[in-house]
């Protein structure tokens, strides 16, 4: 992952592998299970560090370019983008990524919670159908937004700018993570539930303080 | 228009022309959704879609259960596409823990998903048939489905839930015999699907009620973000077997099915032609596949993806389908996020059904080729 997460330490800290998990062997204890099965032995180190795509550093390089520090590039993978931006240049930088560089469409738009943060961070994956060039890329611009230890959906702190009029196709997306996360988007014309029922008078049920029963 | 009207109103009037209808969730016609709609006479004013009579919540789902465990209920948004919908995330999970596949797999897995693909579009064109009126065409896609359900079944063991596709690999190899009966299969569907032209696309009553009904155009496709077949009826040529070939899809001999009018009728006949381009890539695929060889990377138990995400998206028979995965070092990920064709095109529907006949709104919801249960998850 990034650079910003192991900053905030937001997966790795709910993460803390315990080392006697019982579940899990250690790389020879694994290698002697499967021996014993006589099954072959599976790759055993998960990352592997990939050399940088130049066509996707190009560019990830003409946004660092153009807005500096405001823009955090989280990584450069074959076809994968990834980049993060204050909430308050989110919209600048929708627009850059729509006018100048091709993107049209957004393909999902992802809410994840992070409680140990206080943070609620909401993922856009965008794609191009017009330019050759990007058609195998999807770029995913991330922002984060705080996150209220009692949520009251529209009406507290969760909320940040909706890219409706720069990608028209979130449209649906941003309602969803409106009531699966909370998250208010301002300038959204319609800002009501989609999936869940109306009567619906718990948390957002996405957030990772609703649990489910018997969990 | 008079007043907001709240919604669960059966049928009132707005003011002395304008009412409004709920199509649906019970109404045969709708699926599990609903449509308000508010109709002007016999011309359709405005929809809003009402999704989420099946939302039952996979997202969350999954953050409970470890990356094996998931396999069998992310299937169930679409259980008759099951090997599409378990296709990105066999491939998500297997970019996060650094797995290969074996060569022999990676054909078994196309093929798999091709006749899955053939199943479903079967299964889609029964229901659009009969919603139509036209209930031969009904008959004869369910019942041919059969024969394809039955490879499937000596496949995997299931009929339609079949689990099939795993992280690694698939669950297990082809039975005895399969490729010879495979290709009868096919070469019976395509002898069929020629019979299907005559007598339902050719249907002189189905072309007066689709051509030219919900256009679509292309500025607006790529606008809205749609997918699958409704974007490739609009007039783009994009395919993500083609465009992003994932497995051995660079590697097999098919094209991309693409229609310029935009219509109803169009987006009906893609998945049809698709059918035959499917039959050609199980044909290539069986003649490339090596004969023999491992089919399954075994992984380590409760494997661990590291501090990573993933996004990895596929064709389905609805259009892209991608998984963003986001894991944090524990055997569980620790958010999922499906994004499904059905999702993303049900946002074009109130553009297409505004200023339609009521009596054309069969045929372009269903045309949209949209499942609400998959649009749920």
């Amino acid at each position: 992952m990034s650079s910003e997460y192991e900053k905030d330490g937001q997966p790795s800290k709910t993460a803390d592998a315990s080392p006697e998990d019982a579940n899990s062997l250690s790389k020879d204890e694994t290698k002697k299970f499967y021996e014993d099965k006589g099954i072959d032995f599976s790759p055993d180190s998960p990352i592997r560090p990939k050399p940088i795509p130049p066509f996707e550093k190009s560019i990830s390089d003409k946004i660092a370019s153009k807005f500096g520090s405001k823009v955090n590039i989280d990584y450069v993978r074959p076809s994968r983008i990834r980049i993060s931006t204050k909430k308050e240049d989110i919209l600048d930088v929708a627009f850059f990524i729509r006018d100048e560089l091709g993107y049209d469409h957004a393909e999902s738009v992802a809410g994840v919670d992070y409680p140990d943060s206080k943070e609620i961070e909401v993922v856009y994956h965008l794609g191009s159908y017009t330019d050759e060039k990007l058609v195998t890329q999807v770029l995913a611009l991330a922002t984060r937004v705080p996150r209220e230890e009692i949520p009251n959906p529209g009406k507290d702190s969760t909320r940040m700018t909706s890219l409706r009029e720069v990608f028209y196709s979130v449209e649906f997306h941003e309602r969803e993570c409106f009531e699966m996360f909370g998250v208010y988007f301002e300038g959204h014309p319609d800002n009501r539930r989609l999936l869940l029922p109306e009567d619906w008078a718990d948390i957002p049920p996405f957030r990772k303080d609703f649990k489910i029963k018997g969990r | 228009m008079a007043t907001q009207l709240p919604p669960g109103i059966q049928l009132e009037k707005v003011d002395d022309r304008i009412m409004t209808l709920n199509v649906g969730p019970q109404h045969p016609g709708s699926g599990h959704m609903r449509l308000i709609i508010k109709v002007d006479g016999d011309y359709i004013v405005s929809c809003d879609p009402d999704p989420g009579y099946v939302h039952r919540g996979e997202e969350k789902m999954a953050e409970y259960r470890n990356y094996i465990q998931n396999i069998p209920h992310l299937e169930r948004p679409v259980i008759h596409d099951s090997c599409n919908i378990l296709y990105p995330y066999c491939l998500a999970v297997e970019e996060l823990l650094g797995i290969e596949v074996p060569e022999r797999a990676k054909y078994i897995r196309v093929i798999a998903s091709e006749l899955n693909r053939c199943i479903y579009t079967l299964y889609w064109l029964a229901i659009y048939g009969i919603f139509l009126g036209h209930s031969t065409m009904f008959m004869w896609p369910a019942g041919d489905r059969e024969l394809f359900i039955d490879l499937l079944e000596a496949m995997s063991g299931a009929r339609v839930t079949h689990a099939y596709l795993v992280p690694g690999g698939v669950r297990n190899d082809l039975p005895a015999n399969f490729e010879e009966r495979c290709l009868r299969q096919v070469d019976y569907l395509e002898k069929r699907l020629k019979e299907y032209q005559s007598i339902f696309y050719k249907n002189p009553i189905l072309i007066s009620r689709t051509e030219g009904t919900g256009i679509l155009s292309r500025t607006d496709a790529i606008r809205l973000g749609t997918t699958g077949s409704v974007l490739r009826a609009s007039g783009v040529d994009y395919d993500i077997r083609k465009k992003e070939p994932y497995d051995v899809y660079e590697n097999l001999d098919f094209e991309t099915v693409v229609r310029k009018e935009g219509d109803s009728y169009a987006r009906s006949y893609i998945p049809y032609l698709e059918m035959f381009e499917s039959c050609r890539i199980i044909r290539d695929a069986i003649r490339k596949m090596p004969k023999s060889g491992s089919v399954r990377t075994k992984l380590k138990p409760n494997p661990k993806g590291g501090n990573d995400e993933v996004y990895k998206r596929v064709e389905s028979g609805r259009g892209s389908l991608g998984y963003y995965i986001v894991s944090n070092n524990r055997p569980e990920p620790y958010r999922v996020k499906i994004s499904v064709g059905s999702f993303r095109n049900l946002i074009c529907m109130p553009y297409l059904l505004k200023g339609e006949l009521l009596g054309n709104m069969p045929s372009v919801y269903w045309g949209l080729n949209y499942w609400p249960v998959e649009a749920d998850r």
